[in-house]
């Protein structure tokens, strides 16, 4: 790694990208949760059916399937720091984020299944 | 960067002129130091309240990764399945205090987090007075929005 005044902002792996990537990722995240959120409040008499008729437009799936893509980057980021604060050995550690990387990738063909795979 | 362990050194300069200042001095005098602690300590040590915002944000995003499995199944029936198939998942009462926990853990992780952004752009709001406004204010929001939307849905 490349340390000192030869750092450049793009090179790899200072942290800065991690740190950049949780923030995005929150920025993005928060707004869908603040439309879930007005959705929630501000429709009289939410039900089942109103709610699945929500999920017929196809770019509310796209805004979801977003904020879920976003949300587990955030995820991998936050765990990963969680790991690294708490977990010692490395054999462990490498196991445990194995173990997170490998939910999140099982969750994103899950996610999609959900919303275009019908029933 | 361990000074000498004295608590005057670890107080801060009362302001001058100050009427309590002696009595503020001898308060933090009797209060006791904590340095390297031990776990079993953390019991007695108490958080100020930005370090519970803190921790909080830290338990609340742990919370929502290992539950994301009961998130995605009750997306799944929510969106796809019959009302029978939801309810029966929905209406267990277990799963129903889980996904309240789990709403405030969003809300809480929503606010903390914007607090935190806030505090990376506007370096104000990193002053002690500021942070600990900004730190109850999470606190006392995120609870009343977790009421406010779960009475909404229950």
């Amino acid at each position: 790694m490349v340390r000192g005044a030869r750092r450049e902002a793009v090179g790899a792996h200072y942290g800065l990208s991690d740190w950049l990537m949780q923030r995005i990722t929150a920025v993005a995240i928060g707004l869908y949760v603040l439309l879930l959120l007005g959705i929630l409040l501000l429709t009289p008499g939410l039900d089942l059916a109103h709610w699945q008729n929500i999920f017929r437009s196809q770019m509310f799936r796209v805004a979801t399937f977003v904020a879920l893509m976003a949300t587990f980057l955030h995820a991998w980021v936050g765990m990963r720091d969680i790991i690294m604060d708490y977990i010692r050995p490395t054999a462990v550690r490498l196991t445990l984020e194995v173990a997170v990387i490998v939910a999140l990738l099982a969750y994103t063909g899950w996610a999609i299944s959900i919303l275009w795979g019908g029933r | 960067m361990a000074g000498p362990q004295s608590a005057d050194s670890s107080a801060r300069p009362a302001s001058p002129g100050a009427s309590g200042a002696s009595g503020a001095s001898a308060a933090v005098r009797t209060r006791k130091v904590y340095r390297n602690i031990d776990i079993g300590d953390l019991a007695h040590y108490r958080l100020p309240i930005p370090g519970i915002v803190s921790i909080l944000h830290r338990i609340s995003g742990l919370l929502l990764f290992l539950f994301i499995p009961l998130l995605l199944c009750v997306l799944q029936a929510s969106v796809n399945a019959d009302a029978a198939v939801f309810h029966g998942l929905y209406g267990q009462p277990l799963v129903k205090l889980i996904l309240f926990v789990l709403l405030w853990s969003v809300l809480h992780h929503l606010c903390a987090g914007i607090r935190y952004l806030i505090m990376d752009v506007n370096h104000g709001a990193t002053e002690l007075k500021a942070g600990r406004q900004s730190a109850a204010i999470v606190m006392v929001v995120s609870v009343a929005l977790t009421l406010i939307v779960g009475l909404k849905l229950w």
